[in-house]
């Protein structure tokens, strides 16, 4: 508990405390009148609700597109699933501004769209949620179907048996198993789209604005830091209001769970009907998720006169982008790489000892502690990072320009998806198993290795899974932390997307495309640590 | 079952998991390739052979260039690059006098009165300074920033367009609002884009406070389209840009920069005889970017030798290839591309940084809510 704690309050909570703080303290006074003076401001009003609502909407409509997903990835087996499974984390890695290149070649003039029905949804808000749908579908996937894959289908079947319908046992038996997977996944995507920045900005245009867009102005542009302050205690109440809404509808819910090997859960899909559900959701993963990739990467290989690699090629030189770079583009893989392996170590121990503590213990405090742990996800970048540079800056913390702050930065992201994704199963671990290991004679140690680990080793790569890709796509934090110059591979494609010239412009399409290839092989390589199938527990 | 071979295998994974993570942490530590892995800023006391310059994000600078000033003064110069242009130079206000580093470069006219009136910088006349171009030293009596180069914010246009109809491009803004060019211009939100600010600023300059709304209401029922940065104008909405070919964009007008035309040629293969763009050369709005010692620099001598290499003819000379922006000394030769294909701008239009800084807001606010609203 003391390590969570302690990294939680160093690197969120003192910095954020800390810019707010210098936002309503003028000359040494508390002015909290600002805060009904912004508040009473009928613009910032109109963004605060439609900031709500459309996380709301993009929520929803994540949840009610992503749930036949993550069944049918818990439940059936067919060729290419692993695969499938790590391109649907893809989108999550990729800077904003080139899912808006691919969403307006589908929503956009002459996109897919226009040219099939003659329909633009480009500033709409239906282009937001779709592009919401796209980012956040893998984590209602990963984290929902993780628990899915290991609930004992013969408990179902038991109800079954006892006369229930299917649908009646399903509502039953599966889906109160369920309910606080689906819960903190929903309170993930709702947290990523109440923060969504570059999205709204590009897909609906200047006239729709989010509160984090605002907060980005006042902090970043404008350094009025009142209004600002002010914002970020906004985005803390509704973001906090929505944790305890969360906290609340989760508590006695979570029980004990059979939990087994996920091998043994999934078969071929058997009759029409299972066929269809499989065929509809490879259908919305191909509309969806694939076709915009798709478009980056006949982009990234659509050169004059044809098509060819070389875009590909002009990335291994440093010439060939004209003094962009001091290094070749592709060594931003191994920047990113060496970042998000770091991150990745970061929020695995911090989440996983928060995650174990809050399994062992009960109480108000715990449960305060776990909804705070969340909250990283629900504030701005910039609020995290200008608050790193005013307190970060003595030592033996002073880390403004250390490569250090970056995986930190990211791993406060990255921590949430650990815990969020580990609870629900460490929870669902019969306390009995721990007990009896130990009236065996195995120490504390030993009882977790033997008992705890086999069963939350899917979740932990699931969750190492989010922390890893969290990393290499943020982009946000990493902008702020001034560093030696060594990009990481989003913020080398934003680069290369700010110059003129086609040369650019290819290479920032063959560098995402690269991007995408990291984080799938990475994803791969994490599905593969596998221990041989491991028998009954 | 065979929990035995399991427990090998986990007690395997976890030792190479811990060692695999420890590993990394050592190599990124050795990664760094300027050591900083120490956490600080690099300047330790004065005799620091290290000078840090902390930029934008659009900062760039040859290694030979860098090298040859090592060389010269025997400091070595390490480069923090944070956020754009608004959003490093509000860093550093949020840090005075305990700044990470001890030069700042990026901050431009219309950002300039807000570094000044916060105290960022401590004067320093640069060595070389008679050189420098009169008009663009805002700051010639007190000398707390430097100027170090010239960039003009003008329409650009997609020259196959025009010539395919034998349609004139336009040249001033008032053409902007004819009907001959209606649907066909993009431009970048005011509030959020330095490009759009500048253009914005611009027609300020050009109408004055109390015409530039009407020019706007005029260009609004013209049909100019807005959307937010010049990423996605220029490489989404701007027909004469590769990736609006590719989106089969619509718009041959876009608000970019003067030197936009010579990286089109620049950066295509094989390189176009004539640049497929072409500049409005009477809608521009000059930008001037300064750089300047902080106060509480821990190395002021390296920081005095940065400033006066940022205007050496080595320095400016380099610049044009790197950041596309002109020299502002007088010796300082274009690169042939430049006199080639970019555009000479004689008269663009410019807004005094105290005007600027007075009424920024209140202009941003009031164009918002004209056009994007």
């Amino acid at each position: 508990m003391a390590v969570p704690v302690a990294f939680f309050a160093v690197f969120f909570a003192y910095p954020v405390v800390a810019i707010v703080g210098r936002g309503l303290k003028a000359d040494g006074v508390w002015q909290f009148g600002r805060i009904g003076e912004v508040l009473s401001r009928p613009d910032i009003l109109d963004v605060l609700w439609f900031t709500t609502w459309q996380a709301l909407a993009s929520t929803a409509l994540t949840l009610l597109i992503a749930l036949p997903g993550a069944y049918v990835f818990a439940r059936f087996d067919f060729p290419g699933k692993q695969l499938l499974r790590a391109v649907v984390t893809v989108p999550f890695v990729l800077p904003t501004v080139v899912v808006g290149t691919a969403f307006l070649a589908l929503l956009g003039r002459g996109g897919f769209l226009d040219e099939l029905a003659g329909v633009r949804l480009d500033t709409t808000v239906w282009a937001i949620l779709l592009a919401h749908v796209f980012f956040n579908y893998a984590v209602v996937v990963r984290t929902v179907g993780g628990l899915w894959s290991q609930l004992d289908p013969r408990q179902e079947e038991a109800a079954r048996v006892l006369g229930a319908g299917r649908f009646a046992a399903w509502r039953r038996v599966t889906l109160p198993a369920l309910a606080p997977a689906v819960a903190a996944a929903a309170l993930m995507v709702f947290l990523f789209t109440f923060t969504s920045f570059g999205v709204v900005q590009i897909l609906g245009g200047p006239a729709y604005s989010t509160l984090e867009v605002e907060i980005y102005r006042q902090t970043a542009q404008l350094l009025d830091l009142p209004t600002a302050a002010v914002l970020t205690m906004v985005q803390f109440a509704a973001v906090g209001t929505v944790l305890a809404v969360h906290a609340w509808t989760v508590r006695r819910r979570e029980a004990a769970l059979r939990l087994v090997d996920p091998a043994q859960t999934a078969r071929r899909p058997r009759g029409a009907g299972q066929r269809a559900l499989l065929g509809g959701v490879l259908l919305t993963v191909l509309v969806l998720i694939l076709l915009p990739l798709g478009v980056l990467v006949e982009r990234s290989l659509d050169v004059p006169g044809g098509h060819g690699l070389d875009y590909y090629r002009a990335l291994r030189s440093v010439d060939a982008s004209g003094g962009t770079f001091l290094v070749a583009p592709l060594e931003a893989i191994w920047n990113s790489l060496q970042y998000a392996l770091v991150a990745t170590a970061i929020a695995l121990v911090v989440g996983g000892l928060a995650a174990a503590a809050l399994t062992r213990r009960a109480g108000r405090l715990v449960r305060g502690f776990d909804a705070l742990l969340m909250l990283p996800l629900g504030v701005s970048a910039v609020t995290v990072g200008f608050g790193f540079l005013i307190t970060l800056d003595k030592p033996p913390l002073d880390l403004r320009t250390s490569w250090i702050l970056v995986p930190l930065a990211q791993a406060l992201v990255g921590v949430p998806f650990v815990v969020r994704t580990m609870l629900p199963v460490l929870r669902s671990v019969d306390g009995r198993l721990r007990e009896a290991a130990t009236v065996l004679g195995a120490s504390p140690l030993r009882a977790w290795r033997e008992v705890d680990l086999p069963l939350v080793r899917r979740a932990l790569l699931v969750a190492a899974g989010f922390a890893f890709a969290v990393s290499l796509g943020e982009f946000g934090a990493t902008v702020f932390i001034a560093r030696p110059d060594n990009p990481t591979l989003p913020v080398a494609v934003a680069r290369l997307l700010g110059r003129s010239g086609e040369l650019n412009y290819g290479q920032a399409m063959a560098l995402s495309t690269v991007l995408m290839l990291v984080c799938a092989v990475s994803l791969l390589l994490l599905e593969r640590i596998r221990p041989d199938r491991s028998g009954e527990f | 079952m065979s929990t035995t071979s399991t427990t090998r295998r986990t007690k395997q994974l976890a030792a190479t998991a811990v060692a695999a993570a420890l590993g990394v942490t050592a190599l990124a530590g050795c990664g760094s390739s300027d050591g900083s892995a120490s956490g600080s800023g690099g300047t330790k006391g004065s005799g620091s052979k290290t000078v840090t310059l902390v930029s934008h994000d659009s900062f760039n600078a040859s290694k030979d260039v860098l090298k040859a000033f090592t060389e010269e003064t025997g400091y070595t110069v390490k480069v923090l690059k944070s956020g754009d242009a608004g959003a490093a130079l509000n860093q550093e206000i949020l840090t005075k006098g305990s700044p990470r580093g001890d030069v700042f470069f990026g901050v431009d006219n219309t950002l300039l009165s807000r570094a000044l009136d916060n105290g960022l910088f401590t004067p320093y006349e640069a060595k070389g300074s008679d050189r420098v171009a009169a008009d663009t030293q805002l700051d010639a009596t007190k000398h707390r920033v430097t100027p170090i180069d010239t960039g003009d914010i003008c329409i650009n246009y997609d020259k196959k367009y025009f010539a395919d109809r034998k349609l004139a491009p336009p040249t001033t803004f008032d053409d902007l609002a004819k009907p001959a060019y209606r649907n066909l211009l993009v431009t970048e939100n005011a509030a959020t884009s330095s490009p759009g600010l500048g253009f914005l600023l611009g027609t300020v300059a050009t109408y004055g406070e109390s015409g530039y709304q009407d020019y706007w209401k005029k260009l609004k029922s013209n049909g100019v389209k807005v959307v937010d940065g010049w990423e996605q104008a220029y490489n989404e909405e701007f027909s004469g840009s590769a990736g609006g070919k590719k989106a089969k964009a619509d718009r041959p007008l876009v608000v970019s920069y003067a030197s936009s035309p010579p990286a089109e040629v620049l950066y295509a293969k094989p390189q176009p005889t004539e640049a497929p763009t072409g500049v409005a050369t009477g809608t521009c709005f000059r930008q001037i970017e300064f750089a300047g010692l902080l106060n509480g620099a821990r190395n002021e001598a390296g920081g005095k030798a940065l400033l006066d290499f940022l205007i050496s003819k080595k320095f400016q000379e380099d610049m044009p290839l790197n950041m596309f922006v002109s020299p502002v000394t007088k010796d300082a030769k274009l690169p042939e591309i430049f006199t080639e294909f970019g555009a000479t701008v004689d008269k663009p239009t410019t807004v005094a940084p105290d005007t600027i800084a007075k009424n920024r807001e209140q202009w941003v606010q009031s164009w918002s809510s004209l056009v994007v609203k």
